[in-house]
């Protein structure tokens, strides 16, 4: 079963912006989905549409076959949202903000302060529940959100940007949360500027543009097409050029980190070998982070802006 | 988990917070009302009454004191619930229940709940106060839960409408300013319709508060210048117009989903 069904989304905004182009997506049970797109592509209108926060113009969406029209009522009680921007009252505690989404999704109060102290602390913010959420960092405001999103223990939870300006320490820690929140069988779909969380967290991709899918696949799948691959290697010996290896495209990162690009088709066994016979030792390698950033940047600049007024493509 | 049951927890949630939300900042909900009360009784009533002499039969004093007591109510039962839902709309935490599985008319409910409940609970404190002024008497129990049961819904319901329609924090102060203190003073709370020449009588009869005051009036002092049933039909039919429209404009989104 598709956890999350969207069909033919359409949303015009009242000044006219044309922001989603019948849009067409399917998310299976189960999955962790990663919705890509640049800025003002169309993402957190659909997230919007989906939490019931903008009005779609016309289209369909389905939470675990609910349509979210007709029934509204078991298709809100499946989702969780974690929005973009810090949404609580400043003037409550974090434990009055979890316990107050509780009571809106009809818990009763023994078992939303049950739920509350596991998320809370899950989260890492149980000591901190007495704390008015004014007084949290940006850092925790972000895990109370995602706290306040999984007290009613949604099937799909929605983050739109949930790492968005958060150290990479915590970021670390919420991907291994979200992992395991997924493990545990919560589909989760995610909106991210970080194409390395897309790339280490999701098994499924879809990127957005000019409110329109222009690809669905997996991220192995997606990254397979990549003509090139970056490789970074650590080397235990300090050179000032990279080795004259003309079938490779190397480059020295400094003086001891030599960058080299993989086509498709070219062998590392061959690289190593080449490298070894060239006097260079190497003592650890990894690949370049941002390869899923090359790719996606490659399909959104091959996908330039229709003119206004343009229908559906 | 059965619809009803979570529209119940909902409803309870949202009356709760209401409730925490005035109380913890009693200051600003509760203490004004008290002090403007006081000084009202000093000044209108001690002071300046003593040399009015009766109204209506009553001496100065007794006359205004329901008519202070429903201004105090009417004010705070409007300022809960604008102030609250446009907090929310400000702060952005509607979402909150915008995402939730609850109908738009719990969401109204809680919020003119919290508004009756603010309404009545300064009540109390400005009638209590009242009594360290005037001898007041209770002529009619039932119109008086009635009418004020009645009028808080209205302002509370006016307060939603204009927190709906409020863009920035100046548009929250504007009706209460320029539309409901001018229809509250003129509404028979500091005199008697009676004393008005007969245009400004009939005119005054045109303001719904005029029957509200009047009502509440007649409920402690056991004198009214309008007909009762006429007076409860009135706020009714304000209450349901009001209820309508305001549920319409959350059903629609206005002022909440773009």
């Amino acid at each position: 079963m598709n956890a999350l069904e969207i069909l033919g989304l359409e949303k015009v905004y009242a000044n006219g912006t044309h922001a989603l182009h019948g849009i067409n997506l399917q998310v299976a049970e189960g999955d962790f989905f990663a919705l890509l797109g640049p800025n003002g592509a169309g993402k957190s209108t659909t997230i919007g549409i989906v939490s019931s926060l903008v009005k779609k113009t016309a289209g369909t969406i389905r939470v675990f076959g609910h349509d979210l029209t007709q029934n509204w009522f078991e298709a809100r009680s499946l989702l969780g949202i974690v929005p973009q921007e810090i949404n609580f009252s400043q003037f409550e505690t974090s434990l009055e903000i979890i316990l107050n989404q509780a009571g809106y999704y009809g818990l009763p109060r023994p078992l939303a302060m049950e739920r509350a102290e596991k998320y809370l602390t899950q989260l890492g913010l149980w000591e901190r529940r007495n704390d008015l959420s004014r007084t949290l960092s940006g850092g925790f405001k972000r895990r109370l959100m995602i706290a306040r999103a999984l007290v009613h223990e949604p099937k799909l939870l929605i983050l739109d940007e949930p790492t968005a300006g958060v150290d990479v320490e915590l970021r670390r820690s919420m991907w291994t949360f979200l992992r395991d929140m997924n493990r545990g069988g919560t589909t989760i779909v995610l909106t991210t500027h970080y194409l390395e969380e897309a790339e280490s967290l999701c098994q499924h991709v879809a990127i957005i543009d000019h409110g329109r899918i222009i690809e669905r696949t997996t991220i192995k799948e997606l990254l397979a097409t990549l003509p090139t691959e970056t490789f970074v290697l650590d080397l235990d010996t300090v050179m000032e050029s990279p080795p004259a290896l003309p079938q490779y495209a190397l480059r020295m990162r400094d003086r001891t980190t030599l960058e080299v690009d993989l086509a498709r088709g070219q062998d590392m066994n061959d690289l190593f070998i080449n490298l070894t016979h060239s006097n260079v030792r190497i003592r650890s390698m990894r690949n370049k982070s941002n390869r899923l950033e090359e790719l996606f940047l490659s399909r959104v600049n091959r996908n330039p802006e229709p003119e206004k007024g343009n229908g559906q493509a | 988990m059965v619809r009803r049951e979570v529209f119940k927890v909902a409803f309870a949630t949202i009356v709760r917070k209401e409730v925490n939300r005035f109380v913890r900042i009693w200051p600003q909900t509760i203490l004004p009302p008290a002090v403007s009360m006081a000084l009202y009784f000093v000044i209108f009533g001690n002071l300046i009454g003593t040399r009015v002499g009766q109204m209506d039969g009553f001496s100065y004093i007794d006359f205004i004191a329901p008519g202070l007591i429903m201004m105090s109510v009417m004010n705070n039962a409007y300022a809960n619930v604008v102030s609250s839902f446009f907090g929310a709309k400000f702060q952005h935490h509607v979402e909150e229940m915008l995402v939730a599985p609850i109908p738009n008319w719990v969401i109204l409910a809680g919020y003119i709940t919290g508004g009756v409940l603010r309404g009545l609970a300064v009540g109390v404190v400005v009638t209590a106060i009242a009594m360290c002024f005037t001898h007041l008497r209770v002529s009619s129990v039932l119109t008086i839960i009635a009418i004020l049961l009645l009028t808080t819904v209205l302002f509370s319901l006016g307060g939603m409408v204009n927190a709906i329609y409020a863009k920035k924090f100046d548009d929250i102060s504007i009706i209460p300013t320029f539309l409901l203190t001018p229809l509250i003073y003129l509404g028979g709370v500091f005199y008697s319709i009676d004393l008005l020449p007969p245009f400004w009588k009939a005119v005054s009869y045109a303001n719904p508060i005029v029957y509200m005051v009047d009502a509440f009036r007649y409920g402690l002092l056991g004198t009214s210048h309008t007909h009762l049933g006429a007076a409860f039909a009135i706020i009714t039919l304000f209450v349901i117009a009001l209820g309508g429209y305001a549920l319409t404009l959350l059903e629609r989104g206005t002022g909440i989903k773009s």
